[in-house]
C-alpha cells in the first residue's frame, strides 16, 4: 500500500475563491449592460458605456470566472489522479497573484478604453502577455505535476487537460500578434479579410479550448466521483476526445458566413461544424451511460442534478451550434440576440452548471466535512436554471421576431421594415432578460453563501482535531 | 504507450490541432488580400480618419455595430447604400477589422454613402445625443467626444500602419475634436466604392411626370418611406429638425423629385437615387405637396 500522499490545496481554495469574486463581477456588469440594453440612459460617459462594459463583461466571464476555476479544479484534479503532490505550490501562489492582478487591470483598462476589439482578445499587448505568462506558469506546474506523476495511466480528464494547455497557449498567441504604437495601443498583424478569419479561429477555439475540454475534463472526473459509478466506456471517450480536437480547428468560419471570406473556407466550417455533433454526444452519452441503473440519484443526490443538467445543456448546445453554422439557418439568426441566447445556454447552463457541482464537492473534500446545506444547494440549482432559461428562451424569441423582420419585404422587393421598428419590436423582451438576469445573480448569491459557510464549517472542524 | 507518456501526448494533440488550423487559417493567407481582391479606387485612411477609426475602437462600437454587408438581398437592400456587398478588397487597409457579430444599432460598413453631407451635421446630432433624432433608439450619447483631439501619435500611426500621408493630411487635424474625426472616419465607409447612382436609380429625363394625383392611394407607403428615410432630419410629423419643413412646398413635383433623388451636397441631403426606385420618390413628393398638416 501507498502511503497516502499529501495534496497541496491551498492554491486550489484561493482559485476558487477568486473565481467566483470574477465570476460575481461578471454577473453584476452582464446585469448593468442588460438594463442600458433596454434604458440608454444608464450609460455613464464615458466609462461606463455599454461599448467598454461589455468587454469587461465577458472577459470576467470567461478568463475570471472560467479560467480562474479550471486552474483551480486542474490543480486538484491533477493532483488526485497522478497521486502526486503538485509540483511547485510556491509557482502556484505566484500564478494566484498574477492572475489577479491581471484580471482587475483588465477591467480598469478596458473602461478606461484600451481595447484592442477583437472578441475575447480584447487587452492590449501588455495585458496579453501577462495573461500568456499566467497560462505558462500554470501550464508547466500542471504538465510537471503529471511527469512526476505516482499512478502510470493517466485517466481520460489528463488528456483533456493536456490538451487544454497546448491549444489555449497557440490560439491566444497567434491572433494577439501586434505592433505596439505605444504603451497602451498596438495594432493587428493580420488586415481585413485575414484578421476576421484569424479572429474567428481564435474565437471558435477559445469556445472548444476554453469552454468544452476544461469542463469536459472536470465532468469525467467528477461525475464517477459523485454517483460512485466508473465511467460508462474509457474507449468512447479517447475517440471522441480525438475526433473532438481534430474537427474543431476547421470550423471557426461558421462565424463568417456570407462575408468576403472564401467560400470554400466557410463550407469546410459549415460541414465540420456538422460533424461535431458526433464527438460532442460521445461525451454527452457517456454522462448519460454512466447514469444506467443509477437514476435515483437525480432525486436523492443534489450533485447529480447539476452534473446531469449541464451535461444536458451540452447536449442542445452542441446540435443548436451545428444548426447555426449552416448557411441558410446563418443568414436568418446572425447578429440578432438568438446568438447571445445560445451563448449564455453554454456559459450558465453547461460550463457553470458542471463548475458548481465540482466546486461544491472538492471544497467539501478539501475541509473533511459535508456541504453546509444541501437545501441550500438545491435552492441555488433552481435559481440558476430558471434564470438562465429565461434569458436564453427570451433571446431566441427576441432573435427570430427581429430575424423575420428584417428580411421581410414588400411584393417589389424592397424591405417592409425599418431598422427602429425591429428594435422597438425587441425592447420588451430586453426587459424580461434583465430580469433573468436578477434572478441568476440570487442563485449566484446562495451559492456564495453556501461556500462560505462550508468552509468556515471546515475551520472549526479542523480545530476541533486533537 | 500513449496513455502512458505524456510528452508525446502533447506533442500529438499540437499536430491533431494544427492540421484544421493549417488548412483554414494559415493557407488562406496565400490568397485573402492578394491581388485579386484589391479595388483600385479603396484607399487607406487619412491621419484623421485613422484617429476616428481609433476612437470607433477606443469606445467599443462594434460591440453593437457590424461593418459587413453580407451577400443577402436583405442586407444589400437595408445597408448596401448603393455600394452593394462588402467584398473584401474594402478592407485591406483595417487593422484590426471590425466586423462585429451583433447588430444591436444598424451595420456601417457603407455608411458613408448614406450620410454624404461633407459637415456631418446629422452625425453630430445624433452622436451628441441619439434620441433626438431617432425618437427610440437605444444608443448611449456620445456628447463627450466634442474635446479636444489627442494628435501626438497621427503621424506614427501613418508610419507604422504605412499609410502616405501629406503635410496638408496632418495640418487638417490642427483644432480637430474627437467628434470631427470619428465623424469623418464614419463618412469614408463606403464611400470609395465605384458606385454608379445612374444604373441603379431613376433616370430623370423619363420621368418629369408625377403618376400619383391623389394622395389616398398612396399615402401609407408613403408614411412608411418618409418614417424610415426622412423623419430622422426632417422631423417624425415633417415640421422639419435639421433640414426644413416638409409640411407642403412651393416647388414643382419635378423639382421635388430632383431634390431627392440627387441630393443637394451643399447642404447635407443626401441623394436617395440609390436606395428609394422612382416610384417611392413620386409617392414622397406627393406626400409633401398634398399631405394635409396633421397626417
Amino acid at each position: 500500500m501507498h502511503a497516502p500522499t499529501r495534496y497541496y490545496d491551498d492554491s486550489v481554495k484561493g482559485f476558487i475563491i477568486w473565481s467566483i469574486v470574477w465570476g460575481t463581477v461578471a454577473v453584476l456588469v452582464g446585469i448593468l449592460i442588460s438594463l442600458q440594453l433596454a434604458w440608454p440612459q444608464l450609460n455613464v460617459a464615458p466609462y461606463l458605456t455599454y461599448g467598454r462594459l461589455r468587454p469587461i463583461h465577458t472577459n470576467a466571464g470567461i478568463f475570471g470566472w472560467g479560467i480562474g476555476s479550471f486552474i483551480a479544479l486542474f490543480f486538484y484534479i491533477t493532483q488526485r489522479l497522478t497521486r502526486s503532490p503538485l509540483w511547485s505550490p510556491g509557482l502556484a501562489r505566484v500564478t494566484l497573484w498574477l492572475f489577479n492582478i491581471g484580471i482587475a487591470s483588465a477591467a480598469v483598462t478596458l473602461a478606461m478604453g484600451f481595447n484592442r476589439t477583437k472578441e475575447y482578445a480584447e487587452l492590449e499587448w501588455p495585458l496579453a502577455i501577462v495573461v500568456a505568462i499566467i497560462w505558462v506558469l500554470f501550464s508547466i506546474n500542471v504538465f510537471m505535476t503529471i511527469l512526476r506523476r505516482k499512478e502510470e495511466q493517466m485517466y481520460i480528464s489528463l488528456w483533456y487537460i493536456m490538451a487544454t494547455l497546448v491549444g489555449v497557449t497557440v490560439l491566444y498567441v497567434i491572433n494577439n500578434l501586434g505592433v505596439p504604437l505605444h504603451l497602451f495601443k498596438s495594432y493587428s498583424a493580420f488586415a481585413g479579410t485575414n484578421d476576421a478569419n484569424v479572429q474567428w479561429w481564435y474565437g471558435h477555439n477559445a469556445v472548444a479550448m476554453v469552454l468544452t475540454t476544461p469542463p469536459l475534463a472536470i465532468f469525467y472526473y467528477f461525475l464517477p466521483k459523485v454517483t460512485g459509478n466508473p465511467i460508462f466506456s474509457h474507449r468512447m471517450g479517447i475517440v471522441a476526445f480525438w475526433s473532438l480536437i481534430f474537427m474543431y480547428l476547421w470550423t471557426g468560419a461558421h462565424h463568417l458566413l456570407w462575408t468576403p471570406v472564401p467560400d470554400w473556407i466557410q463550407t469546410l466550417a459549415m460541414a465540420f461544424s456538422i460533424m461535431l455533433i458526433a464527438p460532442s454526444w460521445g461525451a454527452v452519452f457517456n454522462g448519460y451511460l454512466t447514469m444506467n441503473g443509477q437514476w435515483e440519484q437525480l432525486k436523492t443526490n443534489y450533485l447529480v442534478k447539476f452534473l446531469i443538467c449541464g451535461i444536458t445543456f451540452y447536449g442542445l448546445q452542441t446540435l443548436q451550434g451545428p444548426m447555426q453554422a449552416v448557411r441558410t439557418f446563418s443568414a436568418f439568426i446572425h447578429y440578432t440576440d438568438w446568438v447571445p441566447g445560445h451563448v449564455h445556454m453554454g456559459a450558465l447552463g453547461w460550463v457553470s452548471m458542471v463548475l458548481f457541482a465540482a466546486i461544491y464537492y472538492a471544497v467539501s473534500k478539501m475541509n473533511d466535512s459535508e456541504i453546509y446545506s444541501t437545501r441550500l444547494a438545491d435552492i441555488h440549482f433552481w435559481l440558476v436554471l430558471v434564470g438562465q432559461l429565461i434569458y436564453s428562451v427570451t433571446m431566441w424569441i427576441a432573435g427570430v421576431q427581429q430575424a423575420s423582420m428584417l428580411l421581410a419585404t414588400n411584393p417589389d422587393g424592397s424591405l417592409h421594415y425599418s431598422f427602429m421598428e425591429t428594435m422597438i419590436a425587441i425592447f420588451p423582451y430586453y426587459k424580461m432578460r434583465a430580469v433573468s438576469g436578477f434572478i441568476y445573480l440570487a442563485g449566484l448569491l446562495v451559492f456564495i453563501y453556501n461556500i462560505y459557510k462550508t468552509f468556515q464549517k471546515g475551520v472549526v472542524t479542523q480545530a476541533a482535531k486533537p | 504507450m500513449l496513455e502512458k507518456n505524456p510528452v508525446i501526448f502533447i506533442i500529438l494533440a499540437f499536430v491533431v490541432i494544427m492540421v484544421g488550423t493549417t488548412v483554414t487559417m494559415i493557407a488562406p493567407f496565400k490568397w485573402i488580400n492578394g491581388p485579386g481582391d484589391r479595388i483600385a479606387e479603396v484607399k487607406p485612411y487619412t491621419p484623421l480618419q485613422q484617429e476616428g477609426r481609433d476612437i470607433y475602437m477606443r469606445e467599443g462600437c462594434n460591440n453593437c455595430h457590424s461593418q459587413t454587408v453580407r451577400t443577402l438581398a436583405a442586407d444589400v437592400e437595408r445597408y448596401g447604400y448603393g455600394g452593394g456587398y462588402s467584398r473584401s478588397g474594402e478592407f485591406v487597409y483595417d487593422r484590426p477589422h471590425l466586423w462585429g457579430s451583433r447588430r444591436t444599432g444598424p451595420d456601417l460598413a457603407h455608411i458613408g454613402l448614406k450620410y454624404p453631407d461633407p459637415k456631418g451635421m446629422w452625425h453630430h446630432k445624433h452622436m451628441e445625443n441619439p434620441q433626438s433624432v431617432v425618437p427610440a433608439s437605444n444608443m448611449p450619447a456620445y456628447a463627450f467626444l466634442n474635446a479636444p483631439l489627442d494628435t501626438s501619435y497621427s503621424e506614427r500611426k501613418m508610419k507604422l500602419l504605412k499609410f502616405p500621408y501629406t503635410q496638408a493630411d496632418l495640418d487638417e487635424l490642427k483644432g480637430k475634436s474627437e467628434m470631427d474625426a470619428i465623424i469623418a472616419y464614419m463618412r469614408k465607409l463606403g464611400t470609395d466604392l465605384p458606385v454608379s447612382k445612374a444604373s441603379n436609380g431613376p433616370k430623370l429625363q423619363d420621368v418629369l411626370n408625377n403618376p400619383y394625383n391623389d394622395l389616398n392611394t398612396v399615402k401609407a407607403e408613403a408614411l412608411s418611406i418618409y418614417a424610415k428615410d426622412c423623419a430622422s432630419c426632417h422631423g417624425v410629423k415633417r415640421e422639419g429638425t435639421l433640414g426644413p419643413s416638409l409640411k407642403g412646398s412651393a416647388r414643382s413635383d419635378a423639382d421635388l423629385f430632383a431634390i431627392i433623388a440627387n441630393g443637394i451636397e451643399a447642404n447635407g441631403m443626401p441623394a436617395f437615387s440609390g436606395m428609394l426606385d422612382e416610384r417611392k420618390i413620386w409617392k414622397l413628393v406627393t406626400l409633401i405637396k398634398l399631405g394635409k398638416q396633421d397626417d
